[in-house]
């Protein structure tokens, strides 16, 4: 993980150097980044007045002070850039030692999904580009409000014109004995999320105190990285203010299921230590729980210190007015750490609200004001479904609309008030949610939609109209896509009218769908039905069933350890219910790839070729190929092929172009039978149907050609030994010719050996095909052991990463021979590694599927149902 | 006296997902389909388009995509799907006490028993 360390190694280059300063090259890398957490610098920064603007900086402008360099207060400065981009010098102090980050995605970072790259919002050239000074890791401590200036903690000072309180809020500690010991965190910045990782890196138990929307994503990632876990929760039902008690009970079951211990109705007494360190936690009713690390999200509280020091009023949060203005006119603030008309908020999405007021005021445009915020939840925890938003405690005057569908594991309840949502909470089918969402926040009259309302938008809103571009359609203009980076639709579709053509556009250019991905289907509806015909697609996707393209697929397998196809498609978001022709079989192979030994093969998701382990025929009867080692064959298993073709009633013998003998014309019923005779000869299947290995071509080689360098049927026999039964993204075909006259026709296979005096040339990405490709030289060994062993890696490589039915010729001329190279021969480990991975793989693959189907595994699949005999009177 | 419906066998002879076939003398053989989504459908076994065995396509939702040339057939009603024309007959089934049927008069008809 790219973690704070690399950042603050940025910062470092570019500060301390105090004699730069007044040189104009000072001066740039002044606004570029400064972090001047050193004492020293104190004096070249010093307390500029507003009538003395700081050298280098744009004269003639106002200076705004922001404190907080977290969502709310960088989101602002967005805002206000966006507005008037020359009216403020920006100087923002933040008390993190980094750039700007999205907090409500740490719970991936922690869980593994993301990296600390991944969930950066403005990078260090955002500051940059727009002049903004970023004095990080180095927290203000004091508002001087009668001269109109801020002391930091290193003794910094800095006048302002307006100033912005954007200080969050701080986690809730319980004060119970213990609650300070080394191993008890909180979950609030990276910080947390590395002490985290550190103690998940040692193993053991964790015991997370507290069972709501933080608490929980806390014990997901430390699950998930491989720690005992246990949730305390002090009410009885876990999330008790998002959800009600029937979706925390399916919460609790699903948690429970994945190996957690919850703990509700339990009260912490005390934090047992051990030599300083956490050792245990102890519940009042006397049990002890052994935690190595134990994480306090019981909950947060704005953090007004420095507002109430100022003197500013202050209630639970810094009060301020519609347009975020404090007590002080000069100074503004924004996100948890203020109340407005008596609410506080825990939550990213009324930010984005709060933002756009105080940017309107703050430019002197102000608007309408902040009028509050109804919020929603989503809970970021990977395969579990989980929304809710508005009031669902019930009461006089509310009715309750419930489905529950046990066996998809769903449950939704809407609550509605005088024919409005006031309330919904979504189990396992969240899909719906931005649009109660949006019924409930407009208070819109839905008695006409009640009867179908708890279906989802599409039914209600359609008669059973399931076209999602109508749905999205549907959704107002001020409806949220994004949650969490807070877009709209409206600002999608003006991003989109804006030249924004595909996906990528669109995340890169409003951010819609670029952190947690899960609004991208609303995103890709809203392109389809701006723009119809003229979307740029992006990269392509694996089939209609999903978005995602095979690389991510693939990824995301690995990295959220993905084990079966319904989950795959479950947590991917697949559209259709069990997936197409397409995706199933390359579902299959890429979890079997990722998953050797463990993964069980999906018999119904396989072509039917590598279902019935015989290639079908256009008759619907199927042909079979023995293998014959490296093309070599003996009297007695040509015996036994000519008994099982008599017996079998083959209609045709041939041979193939691979070296071996082709049996035309089986019944389906006969395969297990045939495969039985073959076996007992000492045959065993070629593969000649499969996307796998097939066939291992040779030439006579030195032992017999008097041209032959080395023994190349020797050697193919070995190769084929050493990869038979391995399946592939497509087809595999491999040759060994004995001397460069190259009679094996190595390069137009997919790995080619040619023997020369001095050693053996391996060739990749050749292609007899449609289109006929000529192998690309890989590189030149001296030993037999050294072409196996590159061998054995390139398939890996080609395992790995080549996309479901794509052949090695195409697959590097996509990724280049270079980058194959450089995964092969770029670190010294690579080859054994990759290598190592193949044979593993082949411990589990290199059984003979037709000696297993002649003992009479799947027989089912060969046998039909009993005949049906109609009576004669029936045949009139 | 003949049933209106021909008793195939248990339901448990069919796994989710995959289908069986049921020869039938003197007629077109049948494929009985299983869906994930746990329907039952019976077909002729014959492609539209080339004459492919359905049984031995890859199911998903309720359609079937034929080995031969991947034609999209829906179980439900038999008719390729998308641009592809052509249509293959469905034989009406019931499920009941965990036993499968069919209805015997379009089962003769569309099998072609006699024809």
């Amino acid at each position: 993980m790219v973690d704070g360390n690399n950042l603050r190694t940025a910062f470092n280059t570019s500060r301390g150097n105090g004699a730069a300063w007044t040189s104009p090259e000072g001066d740039a890398l002044r606004r570029l980044f400064c972090v001047r957490d050193g004492l020293g610098e104190q004096g070249t920064v010093n307390a500029h007045s507003s009538n003395e603007p700081a050298d280098g900086l744009p004269t003639g402008r106002e200076r705004l002070v922001v404190i907080g360099n977290g969502m709310a207060g960088c989101r602002a400065v967005e805002e206000i850039l966006a507005r008037d981009p020359a009216r403020f010098n920006v100087t923002i102090f933040g008390s993190e030692p980094r750039v700007n980050y999205n907090r409500i995605m740490l719970s991936p970072v922690l869980a593994g999904e993301k990296s600390f790259d991944d969930i950066v919002i403005n990078d260090a050239a955002w500051y940059a580009d727009n002049g903004i000074e970023l004095i990080s890791g180095d927290p203000v401590v004091d508002i001087d409000r009668a001269d109109r200036r801020v002391v930091s903690r290193s003794g910094k000072v800095v006048a302002y014109d307006r100033l912005l309180i954007a200080t969050g809020s701080d986690p809730f500690i319980i004060p119970v004995p213990g609650h300070d010991l080394a191993g008890v965190v909180t979950f609030r910045d990276l910080d947390d999320v590395d002490k985290m990782l550190a103690a998940a890196d040692r193993g053991g138990s964790a015991v997370v105190i507290g069972g709501g929307l933080l608490g929980l994503e806390a014990a997901h990632g430390l699950a998930l990285r491989g720690m005992q876990v246990t949730v305390i929760h002090l009410m009885p039902t876990l999330m008790e203010r998002q959800l009600d008690e029937a979706a925390g009970w399916l919460l609790r079951d699903e948690l429970e299921r994945r190996g957690q211990t919850i703990i509700t109705g339990g009260d912490t007494a005390e934090i047992v230590g051990k030599q300083g360190h956490v050792a245990g936690v102890r519940l009042k009713d006397g049990r002890e729980l052994p935690a190595d690390i134990v994480v306090m999200a019981v909950g947060i509280r704005p953090s007004t210190t420095l507002a109430r020091g100022a003197g500013l009023e202050v209630g639970r949060g810094v009060l301020v007015d519609d347009h975020m203005v404090t007590s002080d006119p000069a100074i503004m603030a924004v996100g948890e750490c203020v109340e407005h008309r008596g609410q506080c908020y825990g939550l990213v999405a009324p930010l984005w609200d709060m933002a756009r007021s105080l940017a309107d005021a703050a430019v002197g445009r102000p608007g309408e004001g902040y009028q509050g915020s109804v919020t929603s939840t989503k809970l970021k925890v990977s395969g579990i479904d989980l929304f809710s938003a508005g009031d669902f405690s019930g009461g006089e005057g509310c009715e309750d609309i419930v489905l529950r569908d046990a066996a998809r594991g769903i449950y939704k309840r809407v609550v509605v008030r005088d024919n409005c949502v006031i309330g919904a909470v979504l189990y396992g089918d969240t899909a719906d949610g931005s649009w109660y969402f949006d019924l409930l926040k407009k208070a819109e009259d839905i008695s006409p939609i009640r009867d179908t309302l708890i279906l989802g938008q599409a039914f209600a809103m359609g008669g059973g109209n399931t076209d999602p571009c109508a749905a999205v359609a549907a959704l107002s203009d001020d409806a949220e896509i994004c949650g969490c980076n807070g877009v709209s639709k409206g600002q999608v579709v003006s991003c989109i009218d804006s030249g924004a053509h595909s996906l990528d556009a669109v995340r890169s250019q409003c951010k819609a769908s670029a952190s947690c991905g899960s609004c991208t289907s609303l995103v890709e509806n809203l392109l389809r039905l701006r723009l119809g015909a003229d979307m740029e697609s992006g990269p392509k996707t694996m089939c209609k069933c999903t978005s995602f393209t095979h690389a991510d697929v693939r990824r995301l397998i690995v990295e959220r350890k993905l084990k079966v196809i319904p989950q795959v498609m479950q947590e991917l978001g697949w559209k259709t219910p069990d997936g197409c022709a397409s995706c199933r079989p390359a579902l299959n192979y890429y979890l079997l790839c990722a998953w050797p030994g463990e993964y069980e093969d999906d018999q119904k998701s396989r072509f039917v070729n590598e279902r019935l382990h015989a290639n079908i025929q256009k008759d619907g009867t199927y042909s079979v190929v023995p293998r014959m080692w490296g093309g070599v064959t003996t009297p007695d298993e040509l015996r036994a092929i000519a008994d099982a073709a008599d017996k079998f009633g083959a209609r045709m013998v041939k041979v193939t172009g691979g070296q071996r003998i082709d049996l035309f014309g089986i019944r389906k019923e006969d395969l297990p039978a045939i495969w039985g005779d073959l076996n007992a000869a000492g045959m065993v299947s070629g593969h000649a149907y499969g996307k796998s290995l097939r066939t291992v071509k040779t030439c006579v080689g030195s032992e017999w050609c008097r041209f032959g360098t080395q023994d190349s049927t020797g050697l193919g026999i070995t190769i084929e030994k050493m990869t038979w039964g391995s399946w592939m993204p497509h087809k595999f075909k491999i040759a060994v010719s004995g001397c460069p006259r190259n009679c094996a026709e190595a390069t137009i296979k997919d790995f080619g050996v040619i023997c020369v005096d001095s050693g053996y040339e391996l060739h990749v990405g050749g292609n007899g095909g449609i289109h006929v490709r000529a192998t690309e030289l890989l590189c030149k060994v001296e030993t037999e052991h050294e072409a196996l062993a590159v061998c054995a890696a390139f398939i890996q490589l080609y395992r790995e990463e080549a996309w479901y039915l794509e052949r090695t010729a195409p697959w590097i001329e996509r990724v280049g021979l270079d980058y194959v190279k450089q995964a092969l021969f770029g670190t010294p480990d690579a080859i054994g590694a990759l290598a190592a991975r193949f044979h593993h793989s082949q411990l589990y693959s290199q059984k003979d599927p037709w000696a297993e189907r002649a003992a009479g595994k799947f027989a089912e699949l060969h046998q039909p149902l009993a005949q049906f005999r109609p009576l004669v009177t029936e045949k009139a | 006296m003949i049933g209106e419906w021909l008793d195939i066998g248990p339901v448990g002879q069919i796994a989710p997902g995959t289908a069986r076939t049921m020869p039938v003398v003197g007629g077109e053989e049948i494929a009985v389909f299983h869906t994930l989504d746990g329907e039952f459908h019976a077909l002729v076994n014959k492609c539209p388009h080339k004459h492919g065995p359905l049984s031995e396509g890859i199911v998903h939702g309720s359609v079937v995509t034929c080995p031969l040339h991947s034609w999209n057939i829906s179980l439900k009603t038999g008719e390729a799907q998308g641009d592809d024309k052509g249509c293959v007959p469905v034989i009406p089934m019931r499920v009941e006490s965990g036993r499968l049927y069919l209805k015997r008069d379009v089962l003769l008809a569309a099998a072609k028993v006699g024809a």
